[in-house]
């Protein structure tokens, strides 16, 4: 018998029963849970007379549509209002653990999960959301799902589903400095494709994943989504185990030790078999800058915006109707694209690292006139206090950068950030689609140092020489 | 969930790539914690030339008349015509829940983003997928004759065109029975409940951490 490798491994230990066309009752571990695709879910469970199966595995937060300044005078538009509201309604009702809008632990669902080590390796991991790719960064299998699976996880604690393939993206190599985790990621998807890993659950491995922080991983497995994988996921090594200690969620002194021992073996056996691989030399990853309306569209900054017709035949006409969305002629040099805005957050890069890269980069210069606002939204009430701690708070605010309450924000504009028709941005976040973050708006998905670098210059440049 | 077994309807083509999730239904209308409504605000953005806001009187907008949804001889149409990877981006069924308002029962393309896809089973509505080729042949067909209604049939497994082509798709045995007889999943599944507890027991020995939950305080206070 050839090997396993780590999708199969947590797989096979969450199955519940198999039919025989593969359909798969999978039992879920962990369901965390926002306030825009759940209250469909409870009304759900409520008409039909039925409780949740195990509200210890639920964890709810308001993010997407939450205010991110003047909290204290509540939300101010009544529809937001109503479904965050309608959250807090449902989890005291049934008895789930929320973090409510001015709790100090609320913010992004994909952020505060880890942080609170409510993500464990080797865990089912479920929300109503698609970038609950995320948390594959600690060897858990992590999915994203709709409403009615919402709530067949809240009344069954289980999933049907089907097993997807094996694809392993090895990294090789190291990157260069300046080269962060979301240019890796960007550099994959570029590579593959944005429905490369459909029906696949990716596994990214390679010397330049494991030399990745968790937070780095987490902006990995993140993306996964974006090159259409459901899943992502990394193996389990110290690094993973370090992160978890002394979180409130993560098991302590004994258990942890037992708990330990069972994560280190979730990583793929050596003669385990993927249905496909790829190999990317990190070393030849520039900083990323995305061009058009998908994150495949994207090159390095020292690129420029290509002619739709040397593309391949399948993709010339998506890129001709990107260019003319995004305003942009074949032959820009990316560094010549200028910016209205700058938005630094999300649930890919939102955490304490990718302040702190974006504030090294900043230090004592300021944002440049042109640009009519850079926006840092934390990711989590934490992030925020030990942003402030460090003192990042001071070089953001210095620079002409708005310092803002945690949540989803100008990422998909579902609150009152968001850009204005033919506003161009620089974004941290993970998808560049039309009117993702304000209709009209045109968005450039980079690193956190990236967006900080462009937003001091006006325009996009190489963070390595700026 | 409502049965899906045959269905005869007018087919529109709507062949790009890539179609997502947000231009299905904007975000802006995922605000609301209802199931139904959102069929007036499918492709909201390239449906109306001004910005659509949820709560407003559509009567009162202006549909753009390029968009094929606004064009009359699509009408009224039950089968939506796509290009590679639909349903791709955010996990929103809100999107499963506009095309259906809207009256889309099937969408033919040559392949589905995986949550979409999933999503679309628990609603009714029926991803079907088809050669690119196909699917392009199809699309031109319906361009060129107005009036074009394509006949699919779930049980046989097969999309019909009027010129009496018939094409197979594959689905899965188990969603095409769900489908088939309107069955509920939560309830099918709740059939197994003790296999779901015998399971939760023995991981409760062998992986009791999974288990354990945090006394946390009700609320860590005002930031
Ligand atoms: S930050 Fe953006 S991508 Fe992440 S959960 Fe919120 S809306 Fe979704």
């Amino acid at each position: 018998m050839p090997g396993k490798t780590l999708y199969d491994k947590v797989w096979d230990a969450h199955i519940v029963n198999q039919q025989e066309d593969g359909t798969v009752l999978l039992y879920i571990d962990r369901h965390l849970v926002h306030e825009v695709t759940s209250p469909q879910a409870f009304e759900g469970l409520q008409i039909a007379g039925r409780k949740p199966w195990r509200t210890g595995s639920m964890l709810a937060v308001a993010d997407h549509n939450v205010p991110t300044q003047g909290r204290d005078q509540g939300i101010a538009d009544p529809v937001s209002r109503l479904q965050v509201e309608t959250l807090d309604a449902n989890c005291a009702t049934f008895g789930v653990t929320e973090f409510r809008m001015n709790d100090l632990r609320q913010g992004i669902v994909h952020v505060i999960g880890p942080e609170q080590g409510a993500t464990l390796p080797g865990m089912t991991v479920v929300c109503g959301d698609s970038h609950t790719s995320t948390h594959g960064a600690f060897g858990a299998l992590a999915f994203g799902i709709g409403t009615s699976e919402v709530e067949h996880v809240m009344a069954t604690q289980t999933i049907l589903q089907k097993k997807a393939k094996n694809m392993l993206v090895s990294v090789d190599g190291q990157v260069g400095p300046g080269v962060t985790a979301k240019d890796i990621v960007l550099a994959v998807i570029g590579r593959i494709g944005t429905a490369g890993g459909n029906g696949c659950t990716i596994e990214f491995g390679g010397d330049a994943i494991r030399a990745l922080s968790m937070e780095g991983r987490m902006t990995v497995c993140n993306m996964s989504i974006e090159a259409g994988a459901r899943a992502g996921m990394i193996g389990v090594d110290q690094t993973t185990v370090d992160y978890l200690k002394e979180r409130p969620f993560a098991p302590r002194g004994e258990m942890f030790a037992q708990a330990e021992a069972a994560w280190l073996d979730l990583k793929s056996d050596a003669d385990a078999h993927f249905d496909e691989v790829v190999h990317i030399d990190a070393a030849s990853i520039e900083p990323q800058v995305t061009w058009g309306t998908s994150p495949e569209m994207v090159t390095g900054v020292g690129g420029a915006v290509p002619d739709p017709v040397s593309l391949e035949q399948a993709k010339v006409e998506g890129a001709r109707r990107a260019l003319e969305y995004m305003d942009l002629e074949p032959a820009t040099p990316m560094k010549d694209i200028k910016l209205d805005r700058v938005f630094i957050g999300s649930c890919t890069n939102s955490r304490i690292e990718d302040l702190r890269a974006a504030a090294a980069v900043i230090g004592d210069r300021r944002v440049a006139d042109s640009v009519k606002q850079a926006m840092v939204v934390p990711g989590s009430g934490l992030v925020k206090l030990q942003a402030e701690e460090e003192g990042l708070d001071k070089i953001f605010i210095n620079a002409g950068f708005e310092w803002r309450d945690p949540g989803c924000s100008m990422c998909l504009a579902m609150n009152a950030d968001r850009l204005e028709a033919g506003e161009r941005c620089a974004s941290t976040s993970n998808r560049n689609f039309e009117g993702r973050q304000g209709q009209g708006g045109r968005t450039h998905l980079v690193s956190p140092a990236m967006a900080a670098a462009a937003a001091l210059a006006g325009h996009f440049v190489d963070v390595r020489t700026f | 969930m409502r049965a899906f077994t045959r269905l005869q309807g007018i087919a529109v083509p709507l062949m790009r790539s890539n179609i997502d999730t947000d231009a299905i239904i904007p975000k802006q209308f995922l605000k609301s914690i209802k199931r139904s409504g959102f069929g007036k605000n499918l492709f909201d953005d390239w449906r109306y030339l001004d910005t659509g806001e949820p709560g407003q009187d559509v009567s009162e907008r202006q549909p753009d008349p390029e968009f094929v949804l606004n064009q009359g001889r699509y009408r009224g149409a039950e089968v939506l015509l796509a290009g590679e990877n639909f349903g791709c981006g955010s996990s929103r069924e809100h999107a499963v829940w506009a095309l259906d308002d809207y009256g889309i029962r099937a969408v033919i393309a040559p392949d589905f983003a995986d949550i979409f896809h999933n999503n679309s089973f628990k609603s009714g509505l029926l991803p079907i997928r088809l050669e690119k080729t196909i699917v392009e042949q199809l699309a031109k067909e319906c361009e060129t004759s107005e009036g074009y209604q394509l006949s699919i049939d779930l049980e046989a497994q097969t999309v019909t065109t009027p010129g009496g082509e018939v094409f197979a798709f594959e689905v899965d045995a188990f969603r095409k029975d769900c489908l088939l007889n309107g069955l509920d999943d939560i309830e099918l599944t709740l059939q197994q409940r003790t296999r779901i507890k015998d399971y939760e027991s023995r991981r409760r020995e062998s992986a009791p951490w999974l288990f354990s939950v945090p006394q946390l305080e009700p609320d860590a206070g005002e930031q």
